[in-house]
């Protein structure tokens, strides 16, 4: 019998990578690299080069020939320096053995850490809108996410009471990532202390996205296995990308009880092997002596917020105060264009491209989002280009 | 406040007030205040601009000079370097640990001016004993700014 119409019928790729969809925020960057002059607040990026003497450091590893492969849970001084980090940062105590594992950025972290813990039709409860790698990591891992919406009006902080109200007899795990992208909300130490205390009272593992813990302004960021009682059920996340403006190389970490980090090291050391070795010895670097670079850069990113938020605000798009993060997060409510439609005539329009909010979830509808980590400068033509844009818009309705 | 308003400021000596309060929050009657302020008890010395002269083809000869002095009774090395600093060519003057006593950068049109200086008015000083001339061949990075190939921001297209 001829097998060709079951192939046919078939499709060739799997119902699991079907059930996702190409980030929202791709569109927009295919669109964007054929138009010339465009000021981009798309990209989540820092737009500092990593700083110079971590730079240096990797550099001087190549001379030295660091280019091996290393353990497959990272090169135990920097699980050494990061255990120290946790404990100087939160009073945490990890063990570097055992407890802490160095990944291929914080987008691996979370891939290991929705398919250590998920089995089929496992639900993972998370906010809407949220980043992008969140409800995929969660199909792709077999699990199926469950939205809270959040909004504006409760600083798009995700409530302990709208979580438990999702709860079932399948819910595994609540994922979270305070400062927010896209909304750059921080979420304040007593809201995270009513979900700790929903996520043990439920048994539910708590994964938490800490990858902007650093980038606060005027207010503290509360880690989340720090909360009492909290450490033995969350699995933290964190990064270099933000912090250290070291997006290109790759460095992340999960910092989790001991038997999810042998889990989560059973699927790095078969998919990854070990993160990239020149990555971890510029991680080593900036753990060691970045802080003063990371200050710098956070003091720069708030007067580009205070600029940013203003201006948003005094063009006619109502601007949340963002905390954290870099990115600011207007309603575009006001123009009568839902936010794909907006993003894509600005772009065409005045050439500023942003991101429209529904990328990140149906609460992400009515929004954009703006990221600020580029020059004042660049903020302010594409503030006045935006303006520009919002009047003439104002005036056909 | 005062703080933030003078990074802003030592960064970009053409912040407008305006821009000022906004980067800090602060309103901008009390931003001009502060300022003024500042200004007044010359905490804030001079609004001036790093320039790199050789774009306009105007070459400018630079010197690093150390000098050696014998400090005097009471007054130390302050009455020599007042001596020093007085005189326009002397850009800058420091006063420094090590080998020698006084650190003194000179510009001039020409080579010649410069030595004529040191010469003439710097070595001849009482309580100078002696002067090392170092005539600057190449400027990278003058106050914090690299004057060429200031790396440019390498942004790659990315989806996420
Ligand atoms: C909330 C959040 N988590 C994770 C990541 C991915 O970071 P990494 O570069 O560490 O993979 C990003 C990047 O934009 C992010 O915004």
């Amino acid at each position: 019998m001829s097998t060709k119409p079951t192939i046919k019928q078939q499709s060739l790729t799997s119902h699991r990578v079907n059930r996702i969809v190409p980030s929202g925020i791709r569109k927009f960057f295919d669109l964007l690299a054929s138009i010339e002059g465009v000021i981009s607040l798309g990209v989540g990026e820092p737009d500092f080069t990593t700083p110079w003497h971590i730079r240096e450091a990797a550099i001087y590893s190549l001379e030295k020939g660091y280019t091996m492969y290393t353990s497959n849970l990272g090169m135990p001084e920097l699980r050494q320096e990061l255990s120290r980090y946790l404990k100087d940062n939160y009073n945490l105590e990890y063990n570097p053995d055992g407890e802490l594992l160095i990944t291929v950025g914080v987008s691996e972290a979370l891939d290991l850490a929705m398919r250590a813990i998920l089995d089929p039709g496992d639900e993972v409860i998370m906010p809407d809108p949220h980043y992008v790698s969140y409800d995929a990591c969660v199909i792709l891992a077999g699990g199926t996410p469950i939205m809270v919406p959040t909004n504006e009006e409760n600083n798009f902080e995700i409530s302990a009471a709208d979580i438990e109200a999702r709860i079932t007899d399948k819910t595994k795990a609540i994922l979270i990532g305070y400062p927010a992208n896209p909304t750059g909300a921080v979420m304040s130490r007593d809201k995270l202390i009513q979900i700790a205390e929903v996520a043990r009272r439920h048994k539910l593992l708590v994964i938490s996205d800490e990858i902007y813990a650093k980038l606060v302004y005027g207010v503290e960021h509360t880690c989340l296995a720090a909360l009492p009682e909290m450490k033995e059920s969350t699995i933290l996340l964190g990064g270099f990308s933000k912090t250290f403006a070291m997006t290109g190389w790759r460095i992340g970490y999960t910092a989790a009880p001991r038997e999810i980090t042998a889990a989560m090291t059973k699927i790095h050391q078969y998919t990854l092997l070990c993160a990239p070795i020149m990555g971890q010895v510029a991680a080593i670097e900036a753990l060691k002596s970045g802080e003063a670079s990371t200050a710098e850069m956070v003091e720069e990113y708030n007067r580009r917020r205070l600029v940013i938020v203003k201006g948003l605000n005094d063009i006619g798009l109502p601007c949340f105060e963002p905390r954290g993060a870099f990115y600011a997060f207007p309603s575009i409510k006001g123009t009568g264009m839902n936010s794909e439609e907006f993003a894509e005539r600005l772009l065409i329009e005045e050439k500023v491209a942003v991101v429209p909010g529904v990328a990140f979830g149906q609460c992400g509808e009515g929004y954009v989002r703006c990221c600020y980590a580029t020059s004042l400068v660049d903020i302010e033509e594409a503030l006045s280009r935006m303006k520009r844009f919002v009047n003439k818009h104002k005036k056909e309705s | 406040m005062l703080k933030d308003i003078l990074k802003i400021l030592e960064n970009d000596a053409h912040a407008t007030t305006k821009q000022i309060s906004t980067m800090t929050g602060a309103p901008s009657d009390e931003v001009a205040k502060a300022i003024k302020q500042a200004e007044k008890d010359r905490t804030i010395l001079k609004y001036k601009t790093i320039i790199n002269w050789e774009k306009v083809g105007d070459e400018q000869v630079w010197a690093l000079i150390e000098v050696r002095v014998t400090p005097q009774r009471d007054v130390g090395f302050d009455s020599i370097a007042e001596r020093i600093y007085r005189f326009p060519q002397a850009r800058t003057v420091y006063l420094v640990s090590g080998t020698y006593d006084l650190l003194v950068l000179i510009t001039g049109k020409t080579m010649h001016e410069v030595a004529d200086f040191v010469a003439q008015k710097l070595a001849p000083i009482e309580g100078v004993q002696g002067t090392v001339t170092h005539f600057v061949l190449k400027r990278y990075k003058e106050d914090g700014e690299i004057l060429e190939g200031k790396e440019e921001v390498k942004r790659q297209p990315v989806t996420l």
